[in-house]
């Protein structure tokens, strides 16, 4: 490749991830230039700087044609810049809670907090334009590694450390037998590129094959099932969570199971969506194994649904409480509908704001008693009624209570698996049965909050990152709670994912 | 002329109540209680005022509106959601009873002792969720204000309760979460397979023969399924029989002023969602399992009746008699035609009356001597004789008494279904027969007898606890009286069910 074909790339559409990378090494040089003693917070506001850049240079690229440069490595298409904006959007606010994140004992790497944020959503970005295997597995292990450092920052503390070995065991594991599964795929199509991929396997005939792709089917989405953190690698969640830093938690539960997504739809959809089955009845083999991911997903919103009514740590709640979500959303993937793509964008939409704010509020509350059991929220609503009501509406959307964004999050997930043919009445209901299971522990918050009494009755002051968090969170909660038309006219203006396979 | 600003108007017309409740300082008590009070009134003033207009010739159709509100695949689309509130007179007659008993519950929220600014927020949202419910168009508009009721209740009861008000509430949440969640099936289900949620729509898409075309998906076997599954999320509701637990807990725990709404109203949205989706939507298929409602209104019936006798809470009393009511309203429903439908109806309005007058006198006893248990309580007539009079009069409307409402409705209800079904008929008489046993052995245990020592010092109901009790009789004896009230506006309701029916 000489140089004139190496700049004649529309490198444009990559000035999002620019931006990033070059965010993310300044800070790691200012970080290594300032005094030991210097206060490193004021960091986090050129992250932030940085992050409403490139939202700013993708919103710009809005309605574009599909681009794909370095031969076909890299592609934008609206898939590429609809679920980005989640990611910025996401980590942009981690990184605002990652700022006040103050617990007892201090912390000692703050500099290392925001530009490992900026890698791991590096990492993230790159996988949902990747065109590629190869670039989405190093986009994974990029947002991987990231989030293994960030699970342990934290690092006097026995939790922390025992979660970031954890994370990191796990993590191999998983990632090893995604790896695996892409081998088989690189040995029948001869090629790691996603397009040719595509095309090869449309004609793709022997039985041998088929059971060797459906797999490698198999071993991707369970591969993926970790950073998504749902069966049958959810284990780690419960105890990664507790030990992270909040912030790291929240962008854990948010941006890495968004990314997880991701690479589940790129990958999944393109190298399997186009394979023939050699059956009458159901003309592509992803259709016939459907039922093994609405398995997963049943099994994944059983356990965390269940498992959590019986959680008095808040983030272990929150861990399992994240789980069952993943399962929610695992339903919209498993009925393939129409509205598949739509579905899964919009709830993990609402899924980001009510999370990262639930997270905010823990953070703020845990900092200050250096305790997350669920009785530190008793008397909230006294102590702050505002902090206690935006929590409320927070924990409303979780629970998928109408008038708040979950809701309508759940109407989309529940329309797609009613629409196809046969309809998944099963698994809609088992999702809704374990919905109201939720409720149980989700209420239990509110009686913490607003029925007992306060032990501590010291006022609560937010700081100026969790209160921008708080209410960016609460707001996002209730006008795509009650106007959800903003985010389903910006799905119609990019065609609701047209563009996805061509 | 154009009157349709006046139904969003007076369904949002507690949040102005709410603003100004929000800016108020917590520690006013008085204050509270009066901007609580005054909060329902515009949506009362408003009802009736659609009641003149409409009784003065304007078509309920004219106070219809509709603004495009979202669609997933763009707005009016399919699969596109609008706001559209609407009247038609079963709504209009149930908007009314809202309106009433709210203002007459608010009233009755003076017993209320903690934090009346956190509950009279709450009490002003449980309005606009009530009022929604029966003006929605929309399924998923219908639905958002059901659970609109939900979340507000769950508070009130759990913070402003007695005794074992957390357990209630949790008790209340969850059957009513597993309710609205069969609901909510049955409307994604409904609107997946026909693409869209409007209430006539679907009526007309799923009753024509070319509609069988357009929703294809919607076989007479899924028909079926959708009926039972809305007699179930609606059978949490009423309650019916063996769904009804949670509902004894909310009539004990919760506080008065709380359970009069709930009871007269909340428990109705169970019987107006049977009316409007179960009847309207799959009138044959609610035809051919017409005898098993029927059979569930008898034994909601003889349960609660029998249930009831032997009872020590006064409030357990009237727990149970709901459900015995709460199965004439079945009966009726069971019974399909014009006497057994209008029963029904006249059921609903009539127990919500009542039940809100037995309630809010109970909240008048308790807030003096204290307890309810009957056998604590005898001898009342002797230190509150208004007040035992008045519990009196409320008895002989519960149990259907000629020249109070109670009667009409109990009287059609079985007329209906003596005509179609007389041996089931028979049998659900006998619960009648022991309405007026428990209810008189309660209320006269109470009322006769000596005086308990501890009444010493106790004072009458209060003037301004009158106002509820002779407005609630007034009404109660008017429909008594004059059935016409209702019957005029209902009559086009039943003459749409009957053709649906017949056709």
């Amino acid at each position: 490749m000489d140089l004139e074909t190496l700049l004649g790339y529309e490198w444009g559409i990559m000035a999002p991830e620019f931006i990033i990378l070059g965010v993310a090494t300044l800070l790691s040089l200012l970080d290594l230039f300032m005094g030991r003693n210097r206060d490193r917070r004021p960091l986090a506001w050129i992250g932030i700087a940085g992050i409403i850049a490139a939202i700013a240079f993708l919103v710009g690229m809005v309605g574009n044609d599909v681009t794909s440069i370095l031969a076909d490595t890299f592609r934008l298409d609206s898939f590429a810049i609809a679920f980005k904006l989640l990611l910025l959007v996401g980590a942009g606010m981690v990184l605002l809670l990652a700022m006040n994140d103050q617990p007892k004992e201090g912390i000692e790497y703050r500099g290392e907090y925001f530009y490992l944020l900026l890698t791991g959503l590096l990492g993230a970005m790159v996988m949902s334009s990747s065109g590629d295997l190869i670039t989405i597995f190093v986009g994974l292990e990029l947002l991987s590694i990231s989030s293994y450092i960030l699970a342990g920052l934290r690092k006097r503390n026995q939790l922390s450390n025992e979660s970031a070995m954890k994370y990191v065991i796990n993590g191999s594991i998983s990632t090893a037998i995604t790896l695996f599964g892409l081998s088989y795929v690189y040995g029948l199509a001869g090629t790691t590129n996603l397009k040719e991929i595509f095309l090869s396997f449309s004609n793709l005939q022997g039985n041998q094959e088929l059971y060797i792709l459906g797999i490698a089917l198999l071993m991707i989405v369970v591969g993926i099932s970790f950073k998504l953190a749902t069966a049958p690698f959810h284990m780690w969640a419960p105890d990664v969570y507790q030990g992270a830093p909040t912030p790291v938690t929240a962008f854990l539960s948010v941006v890495s199971k968004t990314a997880g997504f991701i690479v589940l739809l790129r990958l999944v959809v393109t190298v399997f969506g186009n394979v023939p089955s050699g059956d009458e009845e159901s003309p592509f083999l992803l259709y016939r194994l459907q039922d093994f991911i609405a398995v997963l997903a049943g099994i994944t919103m059983i356990v965390g649904n269940t498992v959590a009514l019986k959680q008095r740590n808040i983030k272990r709640l929150l861990a399992y409480s994240s789980i069952a979500h993943a399962g929610y959303l695992l339903v919209a993937f498993a009925t393939l509908s129409y509205f598949m793509f739509d579905a899964i964008w919009f709830y993990l939409l609402a899924y980001l704001f009510m999370n990262i704010g639930v997270f905010a509020i823990i953070q703020v509350i845990s900092n200050k008693t250096d305790s997350e059991d669920i009785s530190e929220f008793a008397g909230l609503y006294q102590r702050s009624p505002i902090t206690a009501i935006a929590l409320g509406i927070l924990i409303l959307s979780l629970a998928g209570i109408p008038g708040t964004a979950g809701f309508i999050g759940k109407v989309n997930i529940f329309l797609g698996a009613f629409m196809t043919n046969p309809a998944h009445y099963v698994l809609a209901s088992v999702m809704i049965a374990t919905t109201v299971v939720s409720y149980f522990y989700y209420f239990g918050i509110f009686t913490q909050m607003f029925f007992r009494p306060a032990g501590d009755k010291s006022k609560i002051q937010l700081p100026v990152g969790v209160l921008i968090v708080m209410i960016l969170s609460v707001v996002g909660t209730i006008v795509f709670g009650l106007f959800p038309g903003i985010a389903f006219d910006f799905l119609t203006s990019i065609n609701n994912f047209g563009d996805f396979v061509n | 002329m154009n009157e349709s600003f006046i139904l969003p108007l007076l369904v949002f017309s507690p949040v102005v109540g709410m603003i100004v409740l929000a800016f108020l300082p917590k520690t006013q008590e008085k204050l509270l209680k009066t901007v609580g009070l005054l909060g329902t009134i515009p949506a009362l003033v408003l009802a009736f005022i659609i009641y003149g207009a409409y009784q003065s010739g304007t078509p309920l159709a004219d106070f219809a509106i509709k603004y495009g509100w979202f669609g997933i695949l763009g707005k009016g689309e399919p699969f596109s959601v609008d706001f559209e509130l609407g009247l038609h007179g079963l709504s209009l007659v149930l908007i009314l009873l809202t309106t009433v008993i709210s203002t007459l519950a608010a009233l009755a929220s003076i017993h209320i002792k903690k934090e009346w600014k956190g509950y009279f927020l709450l009490f002003l949202l449980l309005e606009i969720g009530m009022l929604g419910v029966f003006a929605a168009e929309n399924l998923i508009l219908f639905f958002i204000f059901f659970e609109i009721t939900l979340i507000p209740m769950f508070f009130l009861i759990g913070k402003w309760g007695f005794f074992e008000k957390e357990k209630a509430a949790f008790s209340f949440l969850i059957y009513n979460g597993i309710g609205s969640a069969v609901l909510l099936i049955v409307i994604m289900i409904l609107m997946a397979k026909t693409g869209t949620t409007n209430i006539n729509e679907l009526m007309t898409i799923l009753n024509s023969p070319e509609g069988a075309l357009q929703g294809g998906g919607v076989s007479t076997e899924l028909k079926y399924g959708l009926l039972i599954s809305l007699l179930v999320a609606f059978g949490v509701k009423l309650p019916i029989f063996p769904l009804h637990t949670w509902m004894l807990r909310v009539h004990v725990q919760a506080p008065v002023s709380i359970v009069m709404i709930h009871s007269g109203i909340l428990l109705k949205i169970g019987a107006f969602g049977l009316i409007r989706f179960g009847m309207g939507l799959f009138p044959e298929q609610f035809q051919a399992i017409a005898w098993i409602i029927a059979l569930l209104g008898v034994v909601n019936l003889l349960y609660g009746a029998f249930l009831a006798f032997i009872q020590t809470d006064l409030k357990m009393v009237l727990a149970y008699s709901s459900i015995s009511h709460m199965g004439i309203v079945l009966i009726g429903l069971g019974a399909l035609n014009e006497a057994g439908i209008q029963g029904a109806i006249f059921q609903v309005v009539s127990h919500g009356l009542i039940s809100a007058l037995l309630f809010f006198l109970i909240g008048v006893m308790y807030e003096r001597v204290g307890t309810t248990y009957i056998t604590k309580l005898g001898g009342l007539a002797h230190a509150m004789p208004l007040t035992a009079g008045f519990l009196l009069a409320g008895a002989l409307a519960s149990l259907g008494l000629p020249g109070m409402s109670g009667f009409v409705s109990e009287f059609m209800a079985f007329l209906g279904l003596f005509k179609e079904m007389p041996v089931l008929a028979a049998v659900g008489a006998i619960g009648i027969i022991m309405t007026a046993v428990y209810l008189l052995r309660a209320v006269l245990n109470v009322t006769y007898g000596k005086a308990k020592q501890s009444y010493a010092g106790i004072f009458d109901i209060k003037p301004v606890e009158m106002v509820p009790v002779i407005v609630l009789l007034g009404f109660i004896i008017l429909i008594g009286v004059y059935p016409n009230v209702l019957t005029q506006p209902l009559q086009l309701v039943l003459e749409n069910i009957l053709l649906g029916l017949g056709g």
